[in-house]
């Protein structure tokens, strides 16, 4: 395949990576940014979403309805159980920063090795609803002016194309979610001034409860989409964790749509970066990337400098 | 006379509004000086500017004729400067004694005699002997102020800046605090915030009195006190001293 | 020094020196290398329970000092001496290199710099896989592993060297924190801006205790590839920045004999358990929880808040 085709074909499987991140790290962030908390455990969640969709997919038989009942079931039940460590355990902690990411980094233990007791040390694939393969075209210079031609191995399947769209439009819902509507706005509250909420009768507690639910869902929910193009895996939860952290970091700690345009360039970047790199120089570059942001620019590339 | 302490022009703008603006102050050695004025007048943003918490806007500050604009607040203690903070700020899961051995080991090293000797001495002087072992936030709030106190004597500084001292103390203890001030005055120049006007008239050689971010009078005691300016400056924003 | 403090840490070592005649094989091996782990947390505490900085990436000062150590033993042939040296002045200086660029952040976001840095270190040694051989590891040769005449090949020199190391850092720990510098570590810890006020440079002050736990860590780094004759990656991986807290945490953050007592519980912890379930990290994840919620001062703390308020 020529260099065109190929880094196409590198953008469009980045464009699935970023849709997945996007999903989460608007999960991590929205906890940051509503909680003031670090949640490390955040990729377990991710990494339950996808055993979880397993597990769920067969029991519900399998096939397209399987994968459905997964696609409901799961994030709720993660979410159900996020709101349980939070009341469990975060909540008596009165949110300390840092013996909360202590308290996480113990839950990452726990979620990881109930699952590797659980569900095994296997990789397990859920099949996809469905999976067409769709090929692409690709414009060449010819002699005679420009030429459709159709380079072998230039493809996306339509699952692929669903998991752009599925995430685009939870984080359209999510968006309108804290913009346009009360619980919204309730969130938005405790964000700015926890303590004026809570003397305004907003129920901080309540809120924290379903922020930290409603994070871990969406990490969930992108477990789910991501279990029929990468298989299932109790350690999967770190990398995705780090990913998460560098989108969040970058976009700045708290901002939702900072963190949008981060997922969709690291998830690119990623894509790109992989196809010529090696992965694991990827990874470092990526990692000290976040670690120099924090010490040069802590309100993240996108953020803009505290008051 | 050389003065100890001087800023020239010295001024702070928070987001555009002027809190400390043009200030020329200078402390000769050996005095006591008060700085008054009302709330919000810039007190506490001068003296974070002399101590190095703050950096000012534009201006410079001179210790004994150096210019230490730049310099970071440990650097300016180590020249001879201590502050005691308004807001009590002591090492509450430390003990007293510790608290005081702290500000004393910088100046004194490793030798633990002697540094158990100053800070036995120093508390002795403040009236905190009886409570050398009591963990510092287990103090009351007065015994806290004398700990803060304590804590700038221990630094045998040239200069003391005594932000608020009296704010929370009984009146015995005020009666006090005069004694020891009037005893320190002999080693150090001070600099008082105080809002407490029987402390500033008892104590002050001179006053300067901050309004809006400027210097609004500056003189002796009964000068000030005499002055139609600063009885306005007080009354118009409801006379708090 | 006060009579108790040295009769109790000295009684911690003189017990020591006892259990190596009369402990069996296997309990025998694991105490030498609970000592030096025991090492690695003393280093971390002075960090985390003197100045009050909380890292999540010391495995890579650790692995510094097992890797510094290593890679000129093996590539080059350096003596055991000279390479042990070598991997303490590797983890000091990437100490300091790190120290330099994460104190300029505080808290959380301290947390998670030396989290990434670590882990960067820990993706080095894995590219770097031509040299250090990845994943896989070095194995170091028994019939060079000789320190000043004594073969570290066996047990029982092992263990003596253990508890000479371990005393070592025991000692050096009690006196850097009953010195002025770790009392100013302390009044870090307890109020930062105060400390400034009183004269102390903050920066320099949390620098250099970076840079001593730094090598502190790399000490016991090193002395672990050099007695157990392996240098392998795993030793850099998140895991290796976390037991250390968990450790000190357990045994009690801000004393100097609790870290010991942390390693210990959770080497045993892990040891019993792991012979019952794959999931052995379960007890750690457990055991962290629990702590942050009913015990944030950990055995040794517990012990000072309760009885002993002289502990160091």
């Amino acid at each position: 395949m020529e260099f065109g085709p190929h880094l196409m074909l590198a953008a469009l499987e980045g464009a699935v990576t970023a849709a997945v991140l996007a999903l989460m790290a608007a999960g991590l962030s929205l906890v940051f940014g509503v909680m003031r908390v670090v949640n490390v455990a955040h990729g377990e969640f991710y990494m339950l979403g996808a055993v979880l969709a397993f597990v769920v997919a067969g029991m519900a038989g399998g096939g397209a309805p399987g994968f459905v009942a997964a696609l409901v079931a799961v994030p709720l039940i993660v979410a159900a159980l996020a709101v349980a460590a939070d009341r469990a355990v975060l909540r008596r902690l009165s949110y300390d920063p840092e013996r909360t990411i202590v308290a996480t980094i113990g839950i990452l233990y726990i979620l990881q090795q109930l699952a590797l007791m659980g569900y095994g040390p296997d990789a397990r694939p859920v099949a996809p609803p469905f999976n067409h393969r769709i090929a692409l075209p690709w414009i060449d210079w010819g002699a005679g002016g420009p030429v459709l031609t159709w380079p072998w191995g230039l493809s996306i399947t339509s699952y692929k194309l669903f998991v752009i769209g599925a995430a685009a439009t939870v984080l359209a819902g999510l968006w309108l979610l804290m913009t346009r509507t009360r619980i919204g706005l309730v969130m938005r509250a405790t964000q700015l001034d926890r303590e004026t909420a809570q003397t305004f009768g907003i129920p901080v507690g309540r809120v924290y409860a379903l922020v930290f639910g409603l994070g871990a869902g969406l990490a969930a929910l992108a477990g789910v989409l991501i279990v029929p193009i990468q298989q299932a895996h109790y350690l999967m939860g770190g990398d995705a964790l780090l990913l998460s952290f560098i989108v969040v970091i970058i976009g700045g700690l708290g901002s939702l749509p900072g963190t949008l345009i981060a997922a969709v360039l690291i998830g690119l970047s990623d894509g790109i970066i992989s196809v010529f790199f090696s992965p694991t120089l990827a990874k470092i570059i990526a990692t000290l990337l976040v670690a120099l942001v924090l010490v040069f620019r802590p309100q993240g590339l996108m953020g803009k400098p505290a008051r | 006379m050389s003065a100890l302490l001087s800023t020239r022009a010295l001024s702070k703008s928070f987001a555009g509004l002027r809190a400390v603006h043009e200030v020329d102050l200078d402390l000769a050695p050996g005095e006591i000086r008060a700085l008054i004025g009302p709330n919000g007048a810039g007190k506490t943003t001068l003296v974070s500017m002399l101590i190095g918490r703050i950096a000012p806007t534009s201006g410079a500050i001179l210790f004994e004729g150096r210019d230490i604009t730049r310099l970071p607040a440990h650097a300016r203690v180590r020249l001879g400067m201590a502050y005691t903070f308004q807001i009590t700020s002591v090492f509450a899961r430390l003990d007293v004694a510790e608290n005081v051995g702290l500000a004393a080991r910088r100046r004194l090293g490793g030798d633990r005699a002697a540094v158990a000797r100053e800070t036995a001495l120093v508390l002795e002087r403040v009236g905190l002997a009886g409570h050398a072992d009591a963990l510092a936030g287990d103090l009351s709030y007065g015994h806290q102020r004398l700990l803060e106190l304590a804590m700038g004597l221990a630094q045998a500084p040239r200069l003391l800046i005594l932000d608020e001292p009296t704010q929370g103390l009984a009146e015995g203890e005020i009666e006090a605090f005069k004694r020891l001030i009037r005893e320190v005055a002999a080693e150090a120049t001070i600099l008082l915030i105080e809002h407490n006007m029987s402390v500033v008239m008892a104590l002050a050689d001179r006053i300067t009195v901050l309004d809006f971010g400027e210097v609004l009078a500056e003189g002796s005691p009964a000068g000030i006190h005499a002055s139609a300016a600063v009885q306005a400056a007080y009354l118009g924003t409801g006379a708090d001293a | 020094m006060n009579a108790r403090i040295l009769a109790l840490h000295g009684g911690l070592l003189a017990l020591l020196l006892v259990l190596h005649f009369v402990l069996p094989v296997y309990h025998h091996g694991n105490l030498a290398r609970i000592m030096v782990l025991a090492c690695y947390a003393i280093g971390y505490n002075l960090l985390f329970g003197y100045t009050g900085l909380l890292s999540l990436g010391h495995a890579m000062f650790f692995a510094a000092g097992m890797y510094g150590m290593g890679m000129p033993f093996h590539h080059l042939g350096l003596g055991a001496e000279l390479a042990f040296l070598a991997g303490i002045g590797t983890a000091g200086a990437l100490a300091l290199v790190v120290g330099l660029l994460a104190l300029r952040t505080l808290g959380v976001a301290f947390m998670i710099v030396t989290l990434m840095f670590s882990q960067a270190f820990y993706l080095m040694i894995l590219l770097a896989a031509r040299w250090t051989r990845g994943d896989e590891g070095l194995v170091l040769a028994g019939a060079d592993r000789v320190l000043f005449g004594l073969d570290l090949t066996d047990p029982d020199i092992r263990y003596l060297l253990a508890l000479g190391l371990f005393a070592l850092c025991l000692s050096a720990a009690l006196w850097l924190v009953r010195r002025p510098f770790g009392r100013v570590l302390v009044a870090i810890r307890e109020n930062p801006e105060r400390a400034e006020l009183l004269g102390y440079d903050i920066f320099r002050h949390k620098l250099a205790a970076v840079v001593v736990s730094g090598m502190f860590s790399g000490a016991a780094g090193a002395a672990y590839g050099l007695m157990f004759g392996y240098v392998g990656a795993s030793f850099a991986e998140v895991h290796f920045s976390i037991f250390p807290l968990l450790w000190v945490l357990l045994g009690g953050a801000g004393t100097v004999i609790g870290p010991f007592f942390g390693v210990l519980f959770m080497f045993y912890l892990i040891d019993i358990s792991s012979g019952l379930t794959p999931a052995y990290m379960l007890i750690a994840g457990v055991a962290l929880v629990l702590l942050t919620l009913f015990a944030p001062q950990g055995l040794a703390g517990e012990v000072r808040r309760r009885w002993l308020r002289w502990l160091p």
